[in-house]
């Protein structure tokens, strides 16, 4: 097998919560525990989770814009995780972001050109006039016009927003783009036809997608595996089809029945689990999700399952699945 | 189920705003009505106008900028919009109550959940004791399934999650009994898993308690799990209205076509999604013919100059479409014959 574009491994992220006049370090809030998974060339990688289970958090550490507190990344064979900072702003020519809110993630003050033209200004990639060229070019790839060039962020619509967003991350022609909840502040029409340029982005421009969302439909349609996180751990990871039609840890047995669909007669398998998401700070011993999980057995409480393959290319970290695997 | 009374009824409601740019129709000319009892969803996009709608309801459109300028809001024989502010006041959280979005800001930081329940019942109980009070919020908090009720009562805002907080925010709404719970949104900030608990919690409450619930959301799915019927709002106007069931198995407008076919649906990969083109128009920048037309691939002369009216379909089930006029299906019909 060919060695995947990116491989995570053991990644983790402890804030400190500090109290006190000196700032004492009292207790961490784990947001990211131990995750390792791979992204190989080309596909895409959908992580879903509920807030606060790390997902975001994930999506900024592989691009270290937050230090990873252990862990390794690496991408294209470079260990990111041992870059110094000059030599890493050369590698994210390689890996670019797409922000949720395209009110924010855009310089209200710049023209579009300026926006779009800042990553090669960055990277120092060509002259003023094919730089200039290259953003009118990617204006239309993205399904704007050249003419919008000279406008203000304030005058688009949030679809047209996130277009500019996209191009932004096209301009250094990388190869991996983390889109953390590209949509999920669109209105649904509006949400189609950016998730319609992102799939037709991907073919032509041969890209591969991290994409962090919250919502199961979305990530479905869009990806080719997905991964289920739960309380800075991933509980779950298998190719989108085997993850939606025979998921195996309770947790996304239950998220996926939670779901509501678009059809007065569907009829749910309902997996009800009660009560909320407990204080990554203090996360419960054993396996995390012991506290709402409708079969758990007495191990839970005290051991931490192993995350690893139950079937082939799809990895479970639950007790219930602990026989089932090939040793 | 027919027969059940309509309780409120919205007749040629025009809620507009006064900008610099002049009257801005958020809402404009809108009818509709619940009966006793039911659940009546309010779907569209953002900017479509269904919050100002409830605002309107509530009699809480911020003023100035905003105005009811036409129409009237029945309930029980009374215009709402001919009351005093002193009056809506007593039908506001007695008759008619709302939860909101983000149950974070609409609770006050600065006081305990008892307090403010019991404030609530204050309010419009005024004769009832301390002791009445608090066992009503009490009761009311173990109805909505908080757990540790009398706990709860001590402590702030900031130290519940999202989901009790709106569990909260329904106790206080139910307090008083209220013939109509208005919910904007009351699932948009929270987690499926919350989400799916809450909505459970506001089908169980309207069963048993038999409050009427106006639901405003923009998610098509939270609408086939709870309505029973549903309001599809565009730019301002409704376009559509039936049925629950009709509304998803036969959508007739083409606006309701193309959002039910844009959702990617969990249960199965659809190669591509329907999309439709273009933007949701800002409010009051369509004037003349149907607000749709310029997006709708089925647009033809007429859309463009004439504005068409809410059409008939069958007993129950209305659309805003020139192609369900019946003078247009009989042309269509004669040309079709012809070749």
């Amino acid at each position: 097998m060919t060695e995947p574009l990116l491989r995570v491994e053991g990644l983790k992220k402890y804030f400190p919560i500090k109290s006190g006049i000196l700032g004492q370090v009292k207790n961490h809030v784990k947001a990211v525990d131990d995750v390792s998974f791979t992204v190989n060339e080309g596909e895409t990688l959908g992580i879903v989770g509920e807030s606060g289970c790390g997902k975001s958090t994930t999506g900024r550490m592989l691009m270290r814009l937050l230090e990873p507190t252990e862990g390794k990344v690496i991408f294209d064979g470079q260990e990111l995780t041992a870059l110094s900072t000059s030599e890493m702003r050369k590698v994210r020519r390689d890996i670019q972001m797409v922000f949720q809110d395209p009110y924010a993630s855009l310089n209200p003050r710049h023209t579009i050109e300026k926006i779009l033209m800042e990553p090669l200004n960055v990277h120092n990639l060509g002259d003023p006039k094919e730089r200039k060229k290259k953003v009118y070019e990617f204006l239309e790839i993205v399904g704007l016009s050249s003419y919008h060039a000279k406008r203000y962020p304030h005058q688009f619509s949030g679809g047209q927003r996130q277009r500019i967003g996209i191009a932004r991350a096209l301009m250094t022609n990388p190869k991996l783009i983390i889109a953390d909840e590209p949509v999920s502040a669109l209105d649904v029409s509006i949400q189609a036809q950016v998730l319609n340029l992102m799939q037709d982005l991907q073919k032509e421009l041969k890209l591969t997608y991290i994409f962090i969302a919250h919502d199961l439909g979305v990530v479905r349609h869009i990806s080719d595996r997905v991964g289920v996180m739960y309380l800075g751990q991933m509980a779950e990871l298998a190719d989108s089809e085997a993850l939606y039609e025979k998921p195996l840890h309770p947790y996304t047995q239950a998220l996926l029945s939670a779901v509501p669909v678009p059809d007065p007669d569907f009829l749910r398998e309902e997996v009800v689990i009660k009560g909320d998401v407990p204080s990554p700070a203090n996360p419960p011993s054993g396996c995390r999700f012991h506290t709402r999980c409708p079969f758990k057995m007495d191990i839970c409480e005290t051991t931490v399952p192993i995350f690893a393959e139950v079937e082939k290319g799809h990895s479970v970290a639950c007790h219930l699945y602990e026989e089932s695997r090939p040793q | 189920m027919e027969n059940r009374k309509t309780i409120l009824d919205v007749k040629g409601l025009k809620t507009s705003f006064f900008t610099d740019d002049g009257e801005i129709p958020a809402v404009d000319n809108i009818d509709f009505h619940i009966r006793e009892g039911e659940v009546l969803g309010i779907v569209g996009e953002s900017g479509c106008g269904k919050s100002v709608t409830s605002l309107s309801v509530m009699g809480l459109v911020p003023s100035p900028p905003g105005k009811i300028t036409e129409g009237e809001i029945l309930f029980q024989d009374k215009d709402l919009t001919k009351l005093s502010e002193k009056q809506m006041r007593a039908i506001r959280g007695n008759d008619i109550a709302m939860i909101f979005q983000e149950p974070m800001t609409s609770l006050n930081p600065l006081f305990t959940i008892g307090d403010q329940l019991r404030e609530a019942v204050k309010i419009h109980k005024k004769d009832w004791s301390k002791k009445q009070i608090q066992e009503r919020a009490i009761e009311m908090m173990k109805l909505v399934g908080l757990p540790r009720a009398e706990g709860l009562m001590k402590e702030y805002p900031h130290q519940l999650s999202g989901g009790m907080r709106q569990r909260v925010m329904i106790a206080m709404a139910l307090l008083c009994d209220p013939k109509v719970l208005i919910a904007d949104e009351p699932t948009t900030a929270l987690d499926v898993t919350i989400q799916a608990q809450i909505l459970k919690l506001i089908k169980n409450l309207n069963e048993r308690l038999n409050t009427a619930v106006l639901l405003i959301t923009h998610d098509l799915g939270v609408v086939a799990e709870t309505c029973e019927r549903v309001i599809v709002m565009y730019a301002g106007k409704v376009v559509e209205e039936g049925p629950v069931h009709k509304i998803f198995k036969d959508p007739q407008h083409p606006y309701t076509r193309g959002l039910l076919e844009s959702v990617p649906d969990m249960r199965f990969k659809k190669e591509r999604l329907y999309s439709i083109p273009g933007n949701v128009p800002k409010p009051g920048t369509i004037r003349t013919g149907c607000r749709f037309a310029a997006r709708c691939e089925f647009a033809f002369d007429r859309c463009i100059v004439e504005n068409p009216d809410l059409y008939r379909t069958e007993e129950d089930h209305q659309t805003r479409c020139f192609l369900f006029d019946p003078k247009e299906v009989q042309a269509h019909d004669r040309t079709v014959v012809k070749s």
